[in-house]
């Protein structure tokens, strides 16, 4: 049952590397990484589809300009999983509804351009919560993602395919969107490292919306260095993205080995109490004296706002998603269920292609915005955003990094919480500030739970400190339990 | 205060006055090169889906890049209203309908870019401008069977390439009081839009369109309920709609009955408006700000510049022209819709008789080429005109010629043979003419007013003939008259 060795665990900087001086074939990695999809995918059912085809084409045009004497990028031959919510031109893009069933988009998203350009190779588009709508990858139209790990477990979500792929050793890197967690909570699930960029950092251009004003790609990777050298080949700014931020990437990888001495680390107090399981709290307790060891100030950090971040998120997002969701209407593609009006056309098409999550949540966003209600619900929310932010603003006054859990919990059986929507949404309530916020984070395996499964710790940074986010992140994973 | 095409005015008996009151919404396609969100050409009559992308389309994933040529056309635009251009927000309103691409539209909301501005009718009346907002425009669904409407149709056709157009809403206040105001409100709107280059302002082509809120009331009292009326595509329809809908709303109310607020339809075929939704069954749009674009907010330089691009406006032109002629702005309204108004202050500044030229452009002018003339030369057309050197009709006849081909009148004159025949020349010719009409001429010494009238008619047609119509009619009736007395 549980099975914490994945077939392959080869970095991204190693496996990129070791292509570009020659040392190994693109072709040979891929297929290494194939081998464990054909070994596992039956039972861990990461991927909504595998392209093993295009990636060996892929792998050997890398292997081809390799000989030729060129450089493919900082990313040769590294193997990527893709959320299936990032658009590849021409490869179904589904989203893990029915409802863009036979959808093939005719357009690259941003991030799935520069990884080609960096030299990676696509070898399948990963499972998700339909929409990106759940924590535990078990909403979605063609079925769950199991955690490599313990296949009795969830791998969390919603970017629980792409996360899986990495932990299975599918594939050395996964991207993930992260709209209240949905890249750190199952990162920290399955033990491997997730992180959301500052809102902005990464262009959205082409991938699929949930909730625009949340939603932020990012990676997911075995170690921290690979996190920094994918963040600096898909981040930076996007013309086609007016959200994305006009600065330059900074430099990450090389600032990996600065450490933190000097660094003040807060432990957010409201994030370590109530709903945090015993064994996940000690953990962050010893992730913070891994970091006073090594030279940074550690404090507890107060941000009282973060309270109610799940309150606001669950109308924000659902708000934001209600109209996002709006043209799945069976007039242009996906699905077409036929009736006599276009009217009802629309409902016998939407009602046949969503699923109950998707459903509940356009509900409750179509809700908030409201006639009349709008001010109560939504415009509420947005003050509240306001104030987790002005709470964050204060705390980074005395500390320059925050320091949490990532979930509350190990990972939890599969069907645990399906049947209850809002235990489900409590599996957010460490990650979703820095969403509202627009602020980055990073979850980092620390050490087991009683249970023996993985912990994740999460460290939070104000907006564009990615670098001694990563810095602090380094020194975590040097530091953790074995 | 007119009486017009409304329904104003007193009735018979003592009944109060009705006062009809007309707010209008007017949407122009702004003539950019690109669409507001992406860049597929911005162009009328293509293929049906030609000019489209993901981003216009709507796909998943797609996000919108504001077209910096269209915020500088609204701004423009506000500025030419009197507008304050005010830093601003995008929002989604958000119904279902095929011909939107997202089931949204992205509109400006609570934080429009132009607000507070007026626009003044030839009339000298002021109307109200509310706020002059940006917007992307929808496909065009075309019905199949079912006489076009949409449900009876068949199945119905969308084409997205006027999805994501740029448009302008500009709303005016309900300041205007009759049709013929809403119809002179509208045409100096389109004029305006014309001067500014923001918009081919076509109304048959649906590049301005025009919504109206109309309501009645008894002056002085509140405002009506309102009713808005879609599908006006012409200024005749803009005032048949109106003039019908005000009757309506006076009939209901006169026969004890109440207007219930609603959105109505315009059949130009049957003359009559009909019910679209009442209030009831409106959309309940749920706006809420557009996360995927950030706030406008333009610098001061290019304030600046877009506050230099704004031309001298209608409204001014025919200020400059009324006074150099010693007119009313509506006298010169005319000449300023036909862009002739810079040839007639040249010419009147070059000496030519104001109201004789004001005359020419309105009457002779309506041609193309007209504003080429050289001025001078129209200056002295019109001068040899008042000298008695040319007739009215010969001057009409010369002005064709210099329109068409250029050239100094004098010379145009000359080669038509039109010389001057000089007062002796043409006393000469009328002695002659009473010489050979003795008859007709002592009926017309004696004979009564009616009697003279016919034969003064007699004696000018002979007078034409001997001359080749050289002559000017008043001249030979002043020397009738002469010859009869002396």
């Amino acid at each position: 049952m549980a099975d914490a060795t994945p077939a392959t665990t080869d970095t991204a900087v190693a496996i990129a590397e070791a292509v570009r001086s020659g040392e190994r074939s693109a072709r040979e990695v891929l297929d290494t990484h194939l081998a464990a999809i054909d070994a596992r995918e039956g039972e861990i059912h990461a991927f909504n589809l595998v392209l093993a085809d295009e990636a060996r084409a892929a792998a050997d045009e890398i292997d081809r300009r390799v000989a030729a004497g060129e450089d493919p990028g900082p990313l040769a031959g590294v193997p990527v999983a893709l959320k299936d919510n990032l658009c590849t031109r021409g490869v179904a893009t589904t989203c893990s509804s029915k409802i863009l069933e036979g959808w093939e988009p005719p357009y690259d998203a941003t991030v799935v351009r520069r990884l080609a350009d960096a030299g990676a190779v696509v070898v399948g588009k990963a499972n998700l919560d339909e929409f990106a709508m759940g924590s535990s990858t078990e909403n979605s139209a063609f079925g769950p993602t199991r955690n490599p790990r313990d296949t009795t477990k969830v791998p969390g979500g919603s970017s629980g395919g792409s996360t899986a792929a990495v932990a299975a050793g599918f594939a050395a890197v996964g991207l993930g969107s992260d709209t209240g967690g949905s890249i750190r909570q199952p990162a920290a699930l399955c033990g491997v490292v997730g992180m959301k960029p500052t809102y902005g950092r990464v262009s959205r251009y082409g991938l699929v919306a949930f909730a625009s004003s949340l939603d932020q790609i990012g990676p997911l990777t075995h170690t921290v260095a690979d996190t920094a050298r994918v963040l600096e080949v898909i981040g930076g700014h996007d013309p086609a993205d007016t959200t994305s931020i006009p600065e330059a990437m900074p430099a990450l990888e090389s600032v990996l080995g600065d450490g933190v001495a000097g660094l003040r680390v807060g432990v957010v107090r409201e994030l370590m109490g109530e709903g945090i399981a015993p064994d996940v709290a000690a953990r962050v307790r010893e992730a913070a004296e891994v970091l006073a060891a090594a030279g940074a100030e550690v404090g507890e950090a107060s941000v009282p706002a973060v309270t109610y971040g799940l309150s606001a998120y669950y109308l924000i997002a659902p708000a934001e998603a209600s109209s996002n969701l709006s043209r799945y209407d069976g007039v242009r593609y996906g699905l077409r269920v036929d009736a006599p009006t276009t009217p009802e056309m629309n409902l016998a098409s939407r009602t046949a292609g969503f699923g109950a999550e998707v459903k509940r949540r356009i509900m409750l966003g179509t809700y908030a915005l409201s006639a009349g209600y709008y001010d109560a619900y939504y415009g509420k929310a947005q003050k509240v955003r306001t104030l987790i932010i002005r709470d964050f603003a204060a705390a980074y006054e005395s500390f320059d990094l925050l320091l949490a859990p990532t979930s509350p919990t190990t990972a939890f059986p599969l069907g645990a919480k399906v049947s209850d929507p809002l235990t489900m949404y409590l599996n957010d309530i460490c990650t979703i500030p820095s969403n509202l916020a627009g602020q980055p984070a990073v979850s980092v395996p620390f050490g087991a739970g009683d249970d023996g499964l993985p912990v994740g710790v999460q460290l939070l940074a104000p907006a564009l400190a990615e670098a001694p986010l990563l810095r602090a992140a380094a020194v975590l994973e040097e530091g953790a339990p074995s | 205060m007119t009486e017009s095409g409304s329904r104003r005015g007193a009735d018979e008996g003592g009944t109060k006055q009705w006062e009809l009151v007309v707010g209008l919404e007017v949407h122009c396609e702004l003539a950019t090169a690109t669409k507001l969100f992406c860049g597929c050409p911005n162009q009328f009559g293509a293929e049906p889906n030609t000019n489209v992308c993901p981003v216009c389309l709507g796909l998943p994933g797609s996000l919108p890049v504001l077209n910096r040529q269209a915020v500088e056309f609204a701004m423009r635009l506000g500025r030419a209203l009197h507008c304050t251009v005010e830093p601003s927000t995008f929002a989604r309103k958000n119904y279902f309908y095929p011909d939107m691409p997202k089931d949204y539209q992205v509109s400006q909301y609570d934080q429009p870019i132009n607000a507070e501005g007026h626009l003044d009718l030839p009339s000298g009346q002021r109307i109200g401008i509310e706020r002059a907002h940006l917007e992307e425009d929808t496909g065009k669904s075309t019905h199949v069977g079912g006489g076009g409407r949409i449900h009876e149709a068949g199945h119905s056709l969308v084409d997205y390439n006027r999805a994501g157009v740029p448009l302008v809403e500009i709303v005016g206040r309900p300041d205007l009081r009759s049709s013929e105001d809403a119809k002179a409100y509208a045409a100096e709107l389109r004029a305006i839009l014309l001067a500014t280059g923001v918009s081919d302002a076509k109304m048959e082509e649906g590049s301005m369109r025009v919504d109206a809120n109309v309501s009645v009331r008894h002056p002085g009292e509140e405002f009506g309920t309102r009713c808005e009326i879609k599908n006006l595509n012409s200024l005749r329809s803009l005032g048949r709609a109106i003039d019908y809908e005000a009757r309506r709303q006076i009939d209901l109310i006169e026969a004890g009955e109440r207007v219930i607020q609603q959105t109505r339809h315009w059949d130009e075929a049957d003359g009559r408006t009909h019910t679209l939704r009442s209030k009831e069954e409106a959309y309940d749009y749920r706006y809420f700000p557009e996360p995927d674009l950030v706030p406008v907010v333009p610098s001061a330089e290019w304030l600046a510049e877009v506050e230099a691009s704004v031309p001298t406006l209608p409204a001014e032109r025919r200020e400059a022209v009324a006074e150099a002629a010693g007119v009313t702005p509506a006298d010169a309204a005319l000449v300023v819709e036909r862009g002739l108004d810079g040839l007639v202050l040249a010419a009147i500044a070059a000496g030519a008789d104001p109201l004789r030229v004001l005359t020419h452009a309105d009457h002779n002018l309506a041609v193309e080429g007209a504003d080429a003339l050289d001025p001078r030369a129209l200056a002295e057309l019109v001068t040899m005109e008042a000298d008695g050197a040319l007739t009215a009709t010969q001057a009409k006849t010369v002005l064709a010629e210099m329109v068409a081909g250029g050239g100094s009148p004098a010379e145009i004159a000359g080669a038509k043979g039109f010389e001057a025949v000089s007062a002796d020349a043409l006393g000469d010719v009328v002695d002659g003419i009473i010489a050979a009409n003795a008859d007709e001429w002592d009926r017309y010494v004696n004979g009564d007013d009616k009697t003279r009238g016919k034969l003064t008619g007699f004696f000018v047609g002979q007078v034409m003939r001997a001359t080749q119509g050289n002559a000017d009619g008043k001249a030979v009736t002043a020397l009738l008259e002469q010859r009869r007395g002396g």
